[in-house]
């Protein structure tokens, strides 16, 4: 990998990061808990999942700690695209 | 109307909140439509997350955490909840007997009771020190006694009893899994992947034993001291673990005369042949339309869905619990692993019927043709019919999993990428990622 390609994955990591929210697949969720219980203000990532409802919340850091602990894959990002325009 | 939910788990959540989407409660801005929900169970914790089991015995998460529902939540839903074992149903005269409490009278009946472990059936088994992993309270029981540096032997076969594996390993005990046959989970994973799942296992420290069986649990003042295996041989150790398939509860609604096969007989509305009792859920098996068969899954999500749909039907409103490709997305030794559709066949001879987080219909599989790609941890192995695509198995790498379950869910036509599928040597990952973003643009249009 190139260094261009690497820097470029990085901030298009960042940038769907600090642009997306965290949308759940409710057919894969068990309702564990995984999500809220390491969410870092407590935001009841779990209760979403539940609905289908996306994770839109004024303070999710989107820090990621609930899409990487899901045990299920249930939770992903998806990029908004309210903020950014274009191709990020 | 009164409705009568048996059951703690989740099919009986469903219910009551789709019975609610009909008659919303003053809370949830309705007058309640006259309705009164009743539920019953004999689970001292209630409404938590079985799954969730796993990872409190891991050390992962809390105890406290595996409650999806907070008493106001519950209370917005506005039922009463009575604690208790159902003894039997009178059906003629629409009543519960259930012990140590009044009758409770129903005009509509739901059996969400679930199904429990299968018992094994050698001496010794009643010993203290030997576990099985149904309940939160066995999770707690086998946690109490956890010790770094104590030896563990697992028995039984399917995603539990490899649960239970991981929970000691992560507490770093001694474990010893035995398996009956030559390899792990041979109903549902090919060759391959259970070579994976144990060489992964041998990793993290785990001793297997092929071809071995437990004749015998042997104990010292009533404690477990080790097991005796077919050969003779004895294997000392401090616990013991067992997870061999489970068993629909069905004791109660036999009792009532309903129809049983392995489950409580459902139609597609989820509604047993007295048409005031419906049933969801582990213990129900639900008839499927499309296939013309009644099949048990065990699996998160169709409970819910049948819950769901029970809920719905019994409210009035007619809903048909439409079967989307079972699907169930497990670690296997650390491994994301996911599983849709049909991908197996024959019969596993360390479970006994179906196993919890199982389906039945993943073993039913057709005439179908395999793709695979990758032979490390990141595993994709495809079941490819005549048009569509009939099961798929994804380990390691998830990211072909979402894309995956839609197009089998979907039975989506997949000839134009068939033949290159079936090619020697294919790049099936990027053949499966190239169809999907081209088939989403389409549809997108």
């Amino acid at each position: 990998m190139s260094l261009f390609t690497f820097l470029k994955r990085d901030a298009d990591k960042h940038t769907v990061l600090s642009s997306g929210h965290v949308v759940p697949d409710p057919a894969r969720c068990v309702q564990c808990g995984i999500c809220s219980y390491n969410c870092p203000i407590g935001i009841d990532v779990r209760a979403h999942a539940w609905r289908g409802e996306p994770v839109v919340h004024s303070q999710c850091l989107t820090c990621g700690e609930c899409v990487a602990r899901c045990p299920r894959g249930v939770l992903r990002f998806e990029k908004t695209d309210l903020f950014v325009k274009g191709d990020a | 109307m009164k409705y009568v939910i048996v059951g703690f788990g989740v099919a009986g959540i469903a219910a009551i909140e789709a019975i609610r989407s009909v008659h919303p409660s003053p809370a949830g801005g309705g007058d309640g439509g006259g309705v009164e929900i009743v539920l019953v169970g004999d689970d001292p914790h209630g409404f938590y997350s079985r799954p969730g089991l796993a990872y409190f015995l891991t050390g992962e998460l809390h105890d406290k955490a595996l409650y999806p529902r907070t008493a106001n939540d519950f209370k917005r839903l506005n039922f009463n909840t009575v604690r208790g074992r159902v003894t039997r149903i009178v059906r003629d005269q629409h009543t519960l007997e259930i012990e140590g409490k009044p009758p409770l009278t129903y005009d509509r009946l739901l059996l969400a009771v679930g199904a429990q472990a299968m018992p094994m059936k050698v001496p010794g088994a009643e010993l203290d020190g030997v576990f099985k992993l149904d309940h939160m309270e066995d999770a707690k029981r086998i946690l109490a006694r956890i010790r770094r540096g104590k030896t563990v032997v697992v028995v039984g076969g399917g995603i539990t009893a490899l649960e239970l594996v991981e929970g000691f390993v992560s507490h770093n005990m001694k474990v010893n899994y035995l398996l009956r046959g030559d390899r792990y989970w041979s109903s549902v994973l090919d060759e391959q992947e259970s070579k994976i799942v144990e060489h992964r296992l041998q990793e993290e420290g785990v001793k297997l034993h092929y071809h071995s069986e437990i004749t015998e649990v042997t104990g010292k003042h009533g404690r477990v001291n080790g097991v005796r295996l077919q050969d003779g041989k004895i294997l000392k150790c401090d616990l013991v673990a067992y997870a061999i398939g489970i068993r629909p509860r069905v004791d109660l609604a036999k009792q009532a005369g309903l129809s049983i096969d392995r489950g409580i007989l459902v139609n597609e509305y989820m509604q047993t042949d007295d048409p005031d009792i419906f049933a969801a859920g582990d213990v129900a098996q639900a008839y499927d339309p499309t296939t013309g068969t009644s099949i048990m899954d065990s699996l998160w999500a169709p409970a819910r869905q049948q819950g769901r749909a029970a809920g719905l039907n019994m409210a009035g409103k007619k809903t048909a619990y439409v079967k989307s490709a079972p699907f169930n997305v497990t670690r296997l030794a650390g491994l994301t692993t996911t599983i849709i559709g049909t991908v197996g066949r024959g019969r596993d001879d360390d479970l006994v019927g179906i196993a919890r987080g199982d389906s039945e219909t993943w073993r039913q599989l057709p005439e179908a043709i395999v793709a695979q790609t990758g032979f490390d941890v990141n595993r994709l192995r495809l079941l490819v019919g005549e048009k569509t695509l009939l099961g798929a198995i994804v380990m390691g790498d998830q990211k072909l999993s979402f894309p995956l379950e839609k197009i089998i869910s979907g039975n989506v036509d997949i000839s134009p990428i068939r033949g290159k599928l079936l090619a020697s040597n294919a790049k099936v990952g990027d053949i499966v990622a190239d169809f999907w973003t081209s088939y989403q643009s389409a549809v997108v249009g």
